[in-house]
């Protein structure tokens, strides 16, 4: 037979086995293994004692193996608007900051931002790009400094805090005014007439009001509270005006619409439960519960434009 | 026996193939010129197209588009690859269960690859005899020269490999200068290096290491096998006769003369194991380490062609044949096979051919589910995403259906124009005036019903491709939630 067959089973044409026998007749088949194939593994030995070095590792009383690696990542500073160079010992955290600035689509959303910064609110609302891009960058914005109060979706909480989705603004629903609110913040405020009015003119008041948007119909209580709404008693007509179609720059609200802001009249089912609801508000008043902070010092002139888009398009952008 | 005499790790022992020539040899030969045509020039090949790469072949992982001559692949498009590797594993299958190792003897890279650093070394070094002697020899000019001048030209064959592999994800003649000038991204002077090293290392020192130890699919093809599969093997009837094989001798020299002492017609020249790249004797019947190269039945035949007997002592046969029996090819297992091969490709090419120029989905912003407006009407709101598939620009309409009274308001984006290949999220807000009184005596077991049904509605939304494009308009239904009249 040649010189060039190698293995030895095929030369003897018998098994190999490694000359273990158990019960005097059982035995061990012995298939080598190549030689290199166990260096190899020996490599992944040391490979792995390498790899402690490198990485974090081994716990070792309250602390832990560091490791030599090292992520060196940028971060932007949010008050100053700096790029800042950090390096930090190699962890996971650190590595996902650095993909970030490294991600392949970086430039492009620099660009995008550059482009928003610079355009005016009416050239972003009718570009299909520069909105997506704000959706997309507002939502987090959104979720990280205002869902808190209104919401993850801007829906608010009835009584507490304004729903942003719908078409109804105390301040005012365009851009401009948004970002004033979102600027300097906003107060609330309406008188407790509790202390001014008898219970029975606060009754009367309250069915007029109800009359504004047809959740009443029009009786002698009602017009008995009109001349009080409209008249120097109540004086209500100073900030909602003759008409109650609400003043914004008072951020008084608009009561002829189906919108009701605090007073949850549409979810009672008689006329007397509605009107116990708006007696009971116009008693108390609105002070020091309606408060919106302001963001001038925790958020950047882009992050309130970005906002300002953002929220007025939740609104219905009108 | 001891632990001495059998040791449990095995030192590796040098093969010599020898060269050979014949049919199969021609064969492979082609076959390696022809993908090694495809595989080197492919990336070169230029491919005009408006608005996109001009690379015949591209895989662009940041732009996320895998461009093959006319075919765009997009990432949602990438189920078609799970089809291809499907297909692949089926026809896997299908051959093996036919032919036996077809794809290790005549396809497989490390075949290939092997084969190539096997003529440089051949072509450098000599025939095995040579290259055997120089192993031997001290290390001397002559052993120097000859050595390094394989290594070299192996690890430029290595390094074209790699750099090939590399031009299939980039623009190749820009990627070539950056790499020359050092500015490419590392990823690609590490996929080319590391490519490199492996096919160095693969084809020309562990050969048919990989095949024996580290190739699965060596293991499990001869699960596929049976009966009627091809095999390449040796007749041992015909070649060991009555009393074994024997060298031609005295009285030995032809084959009325053997036959009559019942010798077979193996002159036992061991041109066969000499020729065999994995370092096997096809004689002692099928081995897992058989690749089914083929080169052992080109070896015999020139022996027997010499000798002027008859072709055949090593061929392609089945076990059933060399029983005397019919191999029989369409078995069940195999039109198994072939049926669903048949299917799924059928199904993929269709998927392929019918695919949409754009795609575009509709999903309800959940939160808030509606808004209430000032008028009383009611406001639901859905984010619409669409992607132009095309290298062109396409113009998309959106309206709305199905929804007595619903206007919708997209902020004049009801009609936008979509760039080559891009994509896009638009708001679209859907207002109905507002909802009548419900009947608060809907009572009985279908109230939950009835209460589920007044909330719940359903706007159709119709996304179309305008100017000019002619597809099929996307139509979704949604739902549409109106307050609880509670």
């Amino acid at each position: 037979m040649s010189d060039n067959t190698l293995n030895t089973q095929q030369q003897s044409g018998a098994v190999q086995t490694t000359g273990h026998a158990w019960d005097s007749d059982l035995q061990e088949y012995n298939n080598p293994l190549p030689r290199w194939w166990l260096w190899c593994f020996y490599g992944t030995a040391i490979f792995s004692v390498l790899y402690w070095f490198f990485y974090p590792s081994w716990p070792v009383g309250n602390s832990w193996i560091k490791g030599f690696g090292t992520v060196s990542y940028t971060i932007t500073d949010k008050a100053t608007g700096k790029a800042q160079e950090r390096e930090s010992r190699w962890n996971t955290r650190a590595l996902l900051l650095e993909d970030l600035g490294d991600a392949a689509n970086d430039p492009q959303r620099k660009a995008m931002l550059a482009k928003v910064q610079t355009a005016s609110y009416d050239q972003i609302i009718k570009d299909p790009k520069m909105m997506a891009f704000v959706r997309s960058v507002g939502k987090g914005l959104f979720g990280d400094n205002c869902a808190a109060c209104h919401g993850s979706g801007g829906g608010g909480v009835a009584g507490l805090y304004p729903n942003l989705t719908d078409d109804d603004w105390l301040w005012g629903g365009g851009m401009d005014k948004i970002q004033e609110t979102l600027v300097n913040g906003r107060k609330g405020f309406m008188p407790a007439f509790g202390a001014v009015l008898k219970p029975e003119q606060l009754d009367d008041v309250a069915e007029y009001v109800l009359t504004l948007s047809d959740e009443a119909k029009s009786s002698e209580a009602s017009e008995r509270g009109k001349a009080i709404f409209q008249g120097q008693v109540g004086g209500c007509y100073y900030c909602h005006g003759a008409d109650a179609k609400g003043v914004q720059s008072q951020g008084a609200a608009n009561l002829t619409d189906k919108i009701w802001a605090i007073a949850n009249v549409p979810a009672q089912k008689t006329l007397q439960d509605k009107k116990a609801v708006l007696t009971a508000f116009i008693t108390n008043g609105v002070n020091n519960t309606r408060i919106m902070p302001a963001w001038k010092d925790r958020l950047s002139p882009t992050d309130i434009k970005l906002l300002a888009v953002y929220v007025h398009q939740l609104g219905g952008a009108k | 026996m001891s632990e001495d005499s059998n040791p449990l790790y095995q030192k590796r022992i040098q093969i010599y193939p020898r060269s050979v020539k014949g049919r199969f040899r021609n064969l492979k030969t082609g076959l390696l010129a022809l993908a090694y045509a495809v595989y080197f020039l492919l990336p070169w090949l230029r491919w005009e197209r408006p608005n996109a790469p001009d690379q015949a072949v591209l895989y662009d992982l940041p732009g996320r588009h895998f461009y093959i001559f006319n075919l765009t692949i997009q990432v949602q498009d990438l189920f078609w690859l799970a089809g291809m590797l499907m297909i692949a594993a089926i026809l896997l299958f299908f051959v093996t269960g036919l032919a036996g190792r077809v794809w290790c003897g005549y396809f497989c890279f490390q075949t290939l690859w092997t084969d190539l650093y096997m003529m440089i070394e051949h072509w450098v070094q000599g025939e095995r005899p040579a290259r055997m002697r120089l192993d031997k020899a001290p290390w001397n000019r002559e052993k120097l020269i000859k050595k390094g001048m394989t290594y070299g030209l192996w690890l430029l064959a290595a390094f074209w490999t790699g750099l090939s592999f590399t031009l299939y994800w980039a623009d190749a003649p820009t990627l070539v200068v950056d790499m020359l000038l050092g500015r490419a991204p590392h990823a690609a002077y590490f996929t080319t290096l590391f490519l490199t090293a492996t096919t160095f290392v693969m084809a020309g020192l562990a050969r048919e290491q990989v095949c024996t130890y580290m190739c699965p699919y060596a293991r499990f093809q001869s699960a596929m096998f049976d009966h009627d599969t091809l095999i390449i093997s040796y007749d041992e009837r015909r070649g060991e006769g009555t009393q074994s094989r024997t060298k031609l001798g005295k009285g030995l020299k032809t084959r009325d003369e053997r036959q009559t002492q019942g010798v077979g017609d193996c002159i036992d020249c061991g041109y066969c194991v000499q020729v065999c790249p994995v370092g096997i004797d096809i004689r002692n019947g099928l081995q897992y380490q058989c690749i089914s190269c083929a080169l052992c039945i080109d070896a015999c035949d020139t022996i027997m062609d010499n000798l002027q007997w008859p072709r055949g002592l090593i061929r392609y046969t089945s076990e059933k044949a060399l029983n005397g029996k019919k191999t029989q090819l369409l078995k069940p297992k195999t039109i198994g096979y072939g049926v669903i091969l048949t299917a799924a490709t059928a199904a993929l090419i269709w998927s392929v051919v019918t695919r949409a120029p754009y795609n575009g989905t509709v999903e309800q912003i959940r939160q808030p589910l509606y808004t209430q407006l000032s008028d009383g009407g009611i406001r639901n709101s859905y984010e619409i995403k669409l992607n132009n598939k095309l290298t062109a620009p396409m113009t998309v309409g959106i309206r709305i259906e199905d929804l007595p009274g619903a206007t919708l308001d997209m902020d004049g984006m009801e009609r936008v124009v979509l760039e080559p290949q891009e994509r896009l999220k638009l708001l679209a807000r859907v207002q109905i005036p507002p909802v009548d009184a419900k009947d608060p005596e809907s009572s009985g077991e279908h109230e939950k019903d009835e209460k589920d049904r007044n909330r719940r509605r359903t706007v159709t939304f119709i996304i179309e491709a305008l100017e000019g494009i002619t597809a099929k308009p996307i139509r979704q239904e949604v739902p549409f939630y109106v307050p609880d009249s509670d």
